[in-house]
């Protein structure tokens, strides 16, 4: 999959798992996610991407920081899908 | 279909809990959490072959909460509601009481709890509903000497239902705790008879409660009816407090 695409899926990953009523579109990849001046997830919404990263994209985040990492972006967890993916074995 | 997991399946409140879900609805699936000493649970399963099961769990191990969880959503495809209802209680007058038995209660009652709802609640977020059922004990709120260690993990058991409760809100997943207070169970069993009449006397019903009494709460809980009643803790106590 290349990297629009995979940005795109995860974009409606998360108007979908997060009943956002922001249009995918709107979410830009580098629009950071939590916090006033991003789309304002809370830790709920964390709460919610980390098992939908995990069921979707076999994606494990067990500590704080990997979640911060991660989360931030919409580009953020398209990175960690394709460093995954790219990781033999996992 | 409903499927559920009820810990301490082998005890009083367990058996009755598991009962009153298989009984209340003739689609409902129970899994009977069990560890060494299952006969009467293995009766139940019996009783009901094609809806309920025993798995073996010894609930202050992750590894066996991850397994069984993994076994409940492969067979079943989902688990709806988890009872937390295993426990134990060691006591003593805190003076004298060993860290061991301190630690080995905090494990079995509180502990378990935690690593219970860690297991199930990537699969109840992922389908926005679920309903946790904590059973702690009328220690909580009224501890009687010679529980430090009990009424304290019990106590921490009613502190994390109101926290987990508001942290799953909006996910569509309620958590709530019951407080029984003298039960017809394993630990009144053991009461020698004037310790029982002084007990009777102070319940102002003047009777123990029955484990179906327990049950009939933890099944509304499970209800559709309980939809919006989450952080809840209810006493089930005869009127003691």
């Amino acid at each position: 999959m290349d990297e629009a695409t995979l940005r795109n899926e995860i974009r409606e990953m998360l108007v979908e798992t997060l009943m956002l009523s922001v249009p995918a579109a709107e979410i830009g990849d580098e629009r950071p996610l939590f916090g006033p001046e991003g789309l304002g997830l809370d830790s709920v919404d964390a709460l919610q991407l980390v098992v939908a990263l995990d069921k979707k994209y076999g994606i494990k985040i067990t500590d704080q920081e990997a979640a911060k990492k991660i989360l931030g972006s919409v580009a953020s967890m398209a990175r960690a899908v394709a460093e995954k993916s790219a990781t033999p074995g996992t | 279909m409903q499927v559920s997991l009820v810990t301490g399946a082998n005890g009083a409140i367990g058996l009755a809990t598991a009962r009153a879900l298989l009984e209340g609805s003739p689609d409902s699936r129970v899994w009977l959490g069990v560890r060494a000493r299952r006969e009467k649970a293995d009766a139940l399963a019996a009783e009901f072959p094609q809806r309920c099961r025993c798995a073996e769990l010894e609930v202050t191990d992750r590894t066996a909460w991850s397994r069984v969880t993994a076994e409940i959503e492969s067979t079943d495809g989902r688990l709806d509601v988890l009872v937390n209802n295993a426990g134990s209680a060691e006591d003593g007058l805190l003076a004298t009481l060993s860290p061991d038995s301190w630690s080995r209660v905090i494990a079995t009652n509180l502990d378990s709890v935690f690593h219970g709802c860690q297991a199930v609640l990537p699969g109840m977020i992922s389908r926005r509903s679920g309903r946790i059922i904590n059973i702690a004990s009328l220690s909580a709120l009224l501890a009687p000497p010679g529980q430090t260690n009990y009424a304290a993990a019990k106590a921490g058991v009613v502190g994390l239902t109101h926290s987990l409760a508001k942290e799953v809100a909006r996910l569509g997943i309620t958590v709530n705790v019951l407080c029984p207070g003298y039960i017809e169970s394993e630990a009144l069993a053991h009461f020698p008879p004037e310790k029982r009449h002084a007990a009777v006397a102070s319940i102002p019903m003047r009777r123990f409660g029955r484990p179906s009494e327990v049950a009939a709460v933890v099944r509304f809980l499970a209800s559709p009816d309980a939809g919006y009643v989450t952080g809840a803790e209810i006493k089930v106590d005869g009127g003691i407090l």
